[in-house]
C-alpha cells in the first residue's frame, strides 16, 4: 500500500515522461480558468469587501448573452461588443439597485444579496436564451480551433489544443492589463483607495459608487472571457455556473485581495487536482478531483491563514 | 357599497367555476409529467419534455384524448433535482395522477417505496431502478422497452459482435465513463460480473456531478489507459464534454458507446464532423419520417401549441419524449379496454401497463410503423427487455447503423431477479404483491 502511495506514482511519472507534461499542460490550462473566475472575485471584494456569489452566473449569462446575440444574427465582434455594453449595464444596475441601497450594511447582507442576483441572473438568462446548451462561436470571433502536437522521445506525445493557447496568452494579456489599470490610472489609485479604506476614500473625493460600478464592469469583462474559453472547450450551458464554484480554493489559497494571489492560486489548484487525480485518484477509485482543490487549499491554510498573498492579519489587544 | 358589491361578485364567480370542475374532471385524466427546462441538465430535458408533451396534446387535438377523454397535462419542473422531484410527486400526489414519469433515475428510486403505499404507478421509460422490471417485487413500478442493465448487455453484445464473438472480450479493456449518480451507477454491478465471465478489464471513470463540464482528467486517465473500447452513461452537459475530450485525446470515435441518453443531436453535435462514428444505444426511430411526427406537426406545432425550436424538432431525445407518452397513453386505452371505464384511476392505470401489448398492427394505427418495436408486457415482466439498435453520428446527424437485435436477456433477467430479491431483503419489510394479474 505504502509503494502505492508513495512509490508508484513517480515511477509512472519518470516512465511516461510525456502524458506528466500533458498533465502538467491540462493543469495549467485549468489553472488559468480558475485564476480567471477567482480574478472577477477578488475585484469585487477587493473594492467593497463583497464576496460576490453571482460571479459564476456572470460567467454564464456574458457567455449566453454573447452567443445569444450572434444566434439572433448580430455579427461575432459586434455581438462581443453588445455583450461587453450589457455586462456595463448590468454593473450600472448592480450599484444603483443592489450596492448603494445597501451601503454600510453588514458583509452577509452583501452575500446574501449576491446569491439573490444569482438567483435572478439564472431566471433572467434562461428566460432570454432557454435553457439549452449553446455552442461558443470560436472560428466567428477569430479565436483558434485545432492543436498542435509535440513529439517527445521515440513514442512520446504532447497534444496542445489551439484554444487552450489562447486561452493562457487572453489570460496573461487580461490580468497584465488589469495590474496596469489599477497601478498606473488615476481610476485605479481611486479604486485601490477604496480597497484600503471606504471612507478615508470618500473623504478625499472619490465616489464610491463610481468606483463600485467600475469594478463590477471589470469583473464582468473578465467573467465574459471566462465565458468564451471555457465555453469553447465545452459548451456554454447553465453547469458552468458550478464548475465557476472551483475558485473558492483559489481564493482559500491565494487571498481574496490578490491578484497575484489569484493567479498562483489557481495555477496551484489546477496543476495539483490533475496531478492527484491521475496518479494518486486510480487508489480510491478516481473521482477525487472535486475535494482534492479544497483539501491542498487546506493545507496551505494551516500554514498562512491569510492565503498566499493575502494581506496578513494582525489583531492587536 | 360598490367595492362590497364587486367582492361579493367576485366570490359568487369563483364558487361557480369551482363548481364546474367536477363536470370537466370526468372528461378528463390527469397525466403530469416530470421535466426540467432549466438547470445543468436542460440541455437532455428540454427535447425530451417538449416530445412528452407534444404527443399528448397531439392526441387531445386530433382525437380529442383517448377515446373521448382528454388528457389533463401538467409539467412540474424538477430541475432533475431528486429533492425537487420528490417535492413534485408529492405535490401531484393530491391531483390523482394516472402515474408519474419521474425522468430521473434519483428521483425515480426515491418515490419507488411510496409508489406501492399511494398506489400511484411509476414509469420510468429505460431508465430507474433496472431490478423494477421483475413485476412480482414491483408491481407499481414499470420500464420498458429495456432497463440499463440490457443496455449495458446490449453494448458488450454489439461490442462482441465487432470482435468476433463473446469468448474474444477476453482480455479486452472497456472503459467506463459515467455520472457519478444513481443513474451512472446502476448498470456498474452488470459490467463487473460482465467483466468476470467475459473476462475483460473494465475500468471505472467516474464523473462528479460538479465536474460534467470539466472532464480533462478522466480523459487524461483514458488516454493512459488506453482501453480498446469506451462506454458511456452520461447526461446533460456530461455528453457534450464527453465527446469532445475523447475527440482531444484523439480515441477512436467509433469505439465510443453511449446509452441511450447519451445521444442527444447537441451531443454528438457538439464533436461536429470530428465525433463521426460515435455510436449510441437506440429504440425508437430518428427523424420526421414517420405519420405520427406529421401528426404532431399538424395538429401541434404549426398550430402553435409547442415549446419545440423547429430547428430541432423531431430531433432523438425529441422523438425519445414522443415514445414516452405514447406508453403512457397506451397504457391508458389498454385500461379502459380492461375495466370497461372511461374514466379510470392509478389502479386500473397500473392493470393497463402490466398488460401492454403493442404489436405491429397496432404500431401501424398510431403512425408509429417502423419508429418502434413491438412492446409487450407482463405480470412478472414489466420491462419487456425489448430489442434495441445502435445509431451512428454521421457528422451531421444520427443514422440508423445495423439492425435491431435483442439484449443478453437470458443472461440479464436471472440476474434481474437476483438484484429484485437483494432489494426486497435491504428495504425489509417489502409488502408482498397482492395487486391482481388482469388481463382480458
Amino acid at each position: 500500500m505504502l509503494h502505492q502511495i508513495f512509490v508508484d506514482p513517480f515511477l509512472q511519472m519518470a516512465d511516461m515522461p510525456d502524458f506528466l507534461l500533458q498533465v502538467i499542460w491540462e493543469g495549467f490550462v485549468a489553472g488559468v480558468l480558475y485564476a480567471l473566475i477567482a480574478l472577477g472575485f477578488v475585484l469585487i471584494f477587493k473594492a467593497s469587501g463583497v464576496f460576490n456569489f453571482a460571479q459564476g452566473i456572470m460567467v454564464v449569462f456574458a457567455g449566453l448573452t454573447l452567443v445569444g446575440l450572434h444566434e439572433a444574427g448580430v455579427p461575432a465582434y459586434l455581438a462581443l461588443a453588445l455583450a461587453i455594453s450589457v455586462m456595463a449595464l448590468l454593473a450600472i444596475a448592480v450599484e444603483r439597485f443592489v450596492m448603494r441601497p445597501l451601503v454600510n450594511q453588514p458583509d452577509i447582507i452583501l452575500l446574501m444579496s449576491t446569491i439573490g442576483m444569482t438567483y435572478f441572473l439564472i431566471g433572467l438568462g434562461e428566460f432570454v436564451f432557454g435553457g439549452e446548451p449553446k455552442k461558443m462561436i470560436t472560428r466567428e470571433l477569430g479565436l483558434p480551433t485545432g492543436s498542435t502536437e509535440i513529439e517527445i522521445g521515440e513514442q512520446g506525445l504532447v497534444i496542445l489544443q489551439h484554444i487552450d493557447i489562447a486561452a493562457a496568452v487572453i489570460a496573461i494579456i487580461m490580468v497584465s492589463a488589469l495590474a496596469l489599470f489599477f497601478n498606473k490610472t488615476r481610476i485605479g489609485r481611486a479604486l485601490r483607495a477604496v480597497a484600503d479604506d471606504h471612507q478615508a476614500a470618500q473623504s478625499v473625493g472619490i465616489s464610491l459608487n463610481q468606483i463600485w460600478a467600475i469594478v463590477w464592469f471589470a469583473a464582468g469583462i473578465v467573467a465574459l472571457a471566462t465565458g468564451i474559453m471555457w465555453g469553447a472547450r465545452s459548451d456554454v450551458s447553465f453547469a458552468l455556473e458550478i464548475v465557476a464554484l472551483k475558485a473558492l480554493p483559489v481564493l482559500i489559497l491565494g487571498g481574496f485581495t490578490s491578484i497575484p494571489g489569484a493567479i498562483v492560486g489557481g495555477l496551484i489548484i489546477g496543476i495539483g487536482e490533475k496531478i492527484g487525480e491521475i496518479y494518486w485518484g486510480p487508489l480510491v477509485g478516481g473521482g477525487i478531483e472535486s475535494w482534492l482543490a479544497y483539501m491542498i487549499a487546506l493545507i496551505f491554510l494551516l500554514f498562512r491563514p491569510q492565503g498566499l498573498f493575502g494581506e496578513r492579519i494582525i489583531e492587536r489587544v | 357599497m360598490k367595492m362590497k358589491s364587486l367582492i361579493a361578485g367576485g366570490i359568487l364567480a369563483a364558487m361557480a367555476s369551482t363548481a364546474a370542475l367536477p363536470a370537466f374532471a370526468q372528461d378528463s385524466v390527469y397525466v403530469p409529467l416530470f421535466s426540467y427546462r432549466t438547470g445543468p441538465f436542460a440541455g437532455s430535458g428540454i427535447p425530451i419534455a417538449n416530445g412528452m408533451s407534444d404527443y399528448l396534446t397531439m392526441l387531445n387535438e386530433r382525437d380529442g384524448g383517448i377515446n373521448g377523454v382528454r388528457i389533463n397535462i401538467e409539467e412540474c419542473e424538477t430541475g432533475y433535482d431528486t429533492q425537487k422531484g420528490v417535492e413534485c410527486y408529492e405535490q401531484v400526489k393530491a391531483k390523482n395522477p394516472l402515474v408519474i414519469s419521474p425522468y430521473s433515475t434519483g428521483i425515480t428510486l426515491q418515490v419507488i417505496p411510496k409508489a406501492g403505499v399511494d398506489k400511484i404507478p411509476v414509469l420510468s421509460m429505460a431508465y430507474g431502478l433496472s431490478a423494477a422490471a421483475v413485476g412480482d417485487v414491483f408491481p407499481w413500478v414499470f420500464n420498458p422497452p429495456a432497463t440499463y442493465w440490457d443496455g449495458a448487455s446490449a453494448i458488450v453484445a454489439d461490442i462482441a459482435r465487432r470482435e468476433g464473438g463473446l469468448e474474444s472480450l477476453k482480455g479486452k479493456k472497456i472503459g467506463y465513463i459515467y455520472l457519478d449518480a444513481g443513474y451512472g451507477k446502476e448498470p456498474i454491478p452488470l459490467l463487473e460480473d460482465f467483466a468476470k465471465a467475459y473476462g475483460f478489464d473494465l475500468t471505472l471513470y467516474p464523473v462528479p456531478g460538479k465536474e460534467m463540464q470539466n472532464q480533462s482528467s478522466q480523459w487524461l486517465n483514458v488516454r493512459r489507459d488506453r482501453p480498446d473500447y469506451m462506454i458511456m452513461w452520461g447526461w446533460g452537459a456530461m455528453n457534450p464534454t464527453a465527446v469532445k475530450e475523447a475527440i482531444k485525446i484523439r480515441f477512436p470515435m467509433d469505439k465510443f458507446y453511449g446509452v441511450w441518453w447519451s445521444g442527444g443531436n447537441d451531443d454528438a453535435g457538439a464533436g461536429g464532423e470530428d465525433a463521426k462514428g460515435y455510436r449510441t444505444m437506440n429504440f425508437h426511430g430518428v427523424g420526421s419520417d414517420y405519420p405520427v411526427i406529421a401528426d404532431i406537426k399538424k395538429y401541434v406545432v404549426d398550430a402553435g401549441k409547442s415549446q419545440v425550436d423547429p430547428a430541432k424538432f423531431a430531433d432523438n431525445l425529441y422523438n425519445r419524449g414522443v415514445y414516452n407518452s405514447m406508453l403512457i397513453a397506451e397504457g391508458i386505452r389498454r385500461a379502459q379496454e380492461l375495466t370497461g371505464k372511461k374514466v379510470i384511476d392509478a389502479t386500473d392505470m397500473r392493470a393497463g401497463l402490466e398488460n401492454l401489448n403493442i404489436d405491429e398492427a397496432r404500431l401501424k394505427d398510431m403512425g408509429m410503423e417502423g419508429f418502434a418495436g413491438t412492446l409487450k408486457l407482463s405480470c412478472s415482466d414489466h420491462s419487456g427487455h425489448h430489442q434495441v439498435y445502435v445509431v451512428e453520428w454521421d457528422g451531421k446527424d444520427w443514422q440508423k447503423s445495423g439492425e435491431w437485435f435483442s439484449p443478453m436477456t437470458d443472461v440479464v433477467r436471472p440476474m434481474l431477479e437476483t438484484a429484485a430479491e437483494e432489494y426486497k431483503a435491504a428495504n425489509s419489510p417489502w409488502p408482498e404483491r397482492t395487486e391482481p394479474c388482469l388481463s382480458n
